[in-house]
């Protein structure tokens, strides 16, 4: 059943991402609304897609590769809709559309299967340190896409040459405030996110921080985001530097979600 | 039976040097001038349209008077501000299709020193409320000025050419707003006051900026211009000190050095925590450093820079225009065939007067002789009276309103008024 209802939301933002990127292209107000609804709808049946996971794991279903990075798309798509609701931000749907199809797509290829969880995560702390470090992330997400969008719309403006994306982008003040927003929802949770995981650490294995890659990454990719924050605060640091950290934190926080897991071994397997 | 002569007088931005311009614009205010032009015998309906780009003189008068109310109209207006000879060679005249298609094109903004704003047709309202309130307009330019709001709002909202930046300074409002986002917290500075500068100024007013401050080498000119914007005056030795508060800043000097470097601005970006700055520079020789561009939050616009955001533009503008205009002819025709209609309608008034008089009388009178009939029967009895009258008069009434290749509106007129013997009995039925 929850095969079914991830298949159908996948094919759901494929939907919307065509529409989308019709719309951007074509520019015909007709299509965003469909486009709108199709992603709203798709949203949804992920939603129930991981309940009906829940259900049959028996568990919080953030342990498989799959299911990391279908709820990170998850948290990616709601954070979005919740923004869309805030605030209009021109054309982010497109951006933010391309990247959960890009997730959804490989969280299709990554094994399904149900893995019973070893002893050591059967813990209330899963649910709580890995949902709320994917959602801190799926903010990071969607800075990154205001950060990519700011740095495109300020290369047209400042170097005058006016194409695809000047007409199509919103103002660099609404992409810089796009960003501000998602930093400060993103850097507190991942802030908890370190907080829960280190506790949960405490608990099973007896020490706090392990130097384990994921920490060490972790740690990496929480002080380049408080660098950011730093600066914006203290010295007014704004526009294409912040955008640029913003990208280069958000590289970080995908080698730290994946890479890590592939290229170095550590406690943070997934569960395989 | 000649209907009225519609006229149009005036002089705009593109006959008219601005000189000649400030003389002729109405600066008291309508209500003078619209109860001179009362005064005058010859005409029957007038309008007055004055703006700091044009003076329109829109009125109506019998066909035989044209040449007398034109004069009439130039010699109480304008014969004390100028030459007769400036007269002749300045103010046009149309007659008729010629002025209504005039007035459209003014009121879609086709007519703008700047295509496709949107001010003029707020001016445009603003002087049809003079109009109104001093009875001037009648049913002739009622119908004319309403027109002419609809087809700006046509023109508005069917072509894209208020929506393009077809100019300059539009060019450059739009520019801030893709920078800025929303302007109505932003302040612009004016570093000397040229004409660019202040359209630009008065664009991005529109927009509704918080605040404009003027810079002026000679500070009572900018005292004079800060006025017009309920702004404030500094002098240019205090650019730098602004440069702190502003956020835009349009350059017009007549300096032949730089006035501003980027070190200058690179210093100031620290005071202000990186909050954006948009140059615009629309000076030749150039007054900012080019190399400020290079600057982080820092955006630098020349004129040549902002000619080419235009040209972008002039194609897509191109084609706007010819739809507008499509749109600006097609309302024109729809006008004549209404004015055309207008000397119909007396007679279809009075034929219709004389009928209802007629049926509520014989009405009246059946109902007298008979008794015991109830409400209903009365009404039934109304209403067959009315629509034996109605189908009667079908005929005539269309006979008189379509267009008859043979035989003229005029002569048709004349006929039903003999064959319903409407000038004779006038006294009986109309009341």
């Amino acid at each position: 059943m929850s095969f079914v209802l991830f298949q159908l939301s996948l094919a759901g933002y494929c939907l919307a991402t065509a529409g989308y990127l019709a719309f951007f292209f074509t520019q015909k107000k007709k299509i965003r609304p469909v486009a709108r609804k199709l992603f709203f709808i798709a949203a949804i049946l992920h939603t129930f897609n991981i309940v009906f996971r829940y259900i049959e794991a028996g568990h919080t279903p953030i342990t498989s590769h799959h299911e990391t990075i279908s709820f990170f798309a998850w948290s990616v798509s709601w954070c979005y809709l919740s923004f869309r609701w805030r605030y209009t931000v021109k054309n982010l749907g497109t951006f933010a559309a391309i990247l959960v199809l890009v997730l959804m797509t490989v969280a299709a290829m990554a094994s399904r299967e149900i893995i019973p969880l070893s002893p050591t995560f059967q813990s209330w702390w899963l649910p709580v340190h890995a949902s709320v470090t994917l959602v801190a992330n799926a903010f990071f997400a969607i800075s990154c896409l205001g950060s990519v969008m700011y740095l495109l719309q300020e290369r047209e403006i400042k170097g005058k040459r006016f194409g695809l994306f000047y007409s199509r982008l919103p103002s660099l003040d609404a992409l810089d405030n796009l960003n501000h927003h998602c930093l400060s929802i993103g850097f507190p949770l991942l802030t908890l996110g370190l907080i829960t995981g280190v506790l949960w650490a405490k608990q099973v294995w007896g020490a706090y921080w392990h130097w384990d890659p994921k920490e060490t990454w972790s740690l990496i990719t929480w002080f380049l985001y408080a660098a950011v924050m730093h600066q914006r605060f203290t010295v007014g640091w704004r526009g294409r530097r912040v955008a640029i950290l913003s990208i280069v934190a958000f590289v970080s926080v995908l080698f730290t979600l994946w890479g890590v897991s592939f290229l170095l071994k550590g406690v943070h397997n997934y569960a395989s | 039976m000649h209907r009225d002569a519609i006229i149009l007088l005036g002089v705009n931005h593109k006959t008219t040097p601005l000189a000649v311009r400030e003389q002729l614009a109405l600066a008291g205010g309508y209500e003078d001038p619209l109860r001179d032009l009362g005064q005058l015998s010859a005409i029957k309906e007038h309008f007055l349209l004055s703006t700091c780009n044009r003076v329109e003189v829109l009125f109506t008068c019998a066909r035989e008077l044209v040449e007398d109310a034109k004069k009439q109209v130039l010699e109480l207006l304008f014969a004390s501000r100028v030459s007769q000879r400036e007269l002749q060679q300045y103010v046009y005249a149309h007659l008729d299709d010629r002025a209504v298609e005039h007035l459209f094109e003014v009121a879609s903004s086709l007519d703008s020193m700047i295509v496709g704003e949107a001010q003029i047709l707020g001016q445009l309202k603003e002087a049809y409320r003079f109009a109104s309130k001093h009875r001037s307009s009648g049913l002739v330019l009622n119908k004319l000025l309403h027109k002419s709001f609809s087809v700006a709002k046509r023109v508005r909202t069917e072509t894209r050419i208020g929506a393009s930046a077809v100019s300059i300074s539009f060019a450059a409002v739009e520019l801030a707003k893709k920078i800025f986002g929303n302007l109505t917290d932003k302040k612009v500075l004016l570093v000397g006051a040229g004409e660019m500068a202040e359209l630009a100024a008065e664009h991005l007013v529109g927009q509704g900026v918080a605040q404009v401050v003027v810079a002026n080498r000679t500070l009572e000119r900018a005292v004079k211009l800060a006025r017009c914007y309920n702004g404030k005056a500094v002098a240019l030795e205090e650019l730098l000190d602004q440069l702190e508060h502003v956020d835009i800043i349009i350059s017009s000097t007549g300096a032949t050095d730089l006035i501003l470097h980027k070190r200058d601005v690179r210093s100031v970006m620290r005071e202000r925590r990186n909050r954006p700055l948009f140059f615009i520079d629309i000076a030749v020789p150039r007054d900012l450093d080019p190399n400020i561009n290079e600057l982080d939050n820092v955006y630098l616009y020349d004129i040549d820079d902002l000619n080419n955001v235009v040209e972008l533009n002039k194609t897509e503008r191109d084609r706007e225009a010819l739809k507008a205009d499509r749109i600006v002819q097609e309302e024109v025709v729809k006008m004549h065939q209404w004015l055309e209609g207008m000397a119909t309608t007396p007679t279809i008034v009075e034929l219709r007067n004389m009928v209802n008089c007629l049926v509520e009388k014989e009405v009246a009178k059946t109902l007298g002789r008979l008794s015991g009939l109830n409400k209903n029967e009365q009404q039934a009895i109304e209403r067959m009276a009315t629509s034996i009258a109605n189908k009667i008069l079908h005929h005539p009434m269309q006979y008189l309103k379509t267009d008859h290749h043979c035989i003229s509106q005029s002569e048709r007129i004349g006929q039903v008024r003999n064959l319903f013997q409407l000038d004779h009995n006038k006294q009986d039925f109309a009341r």
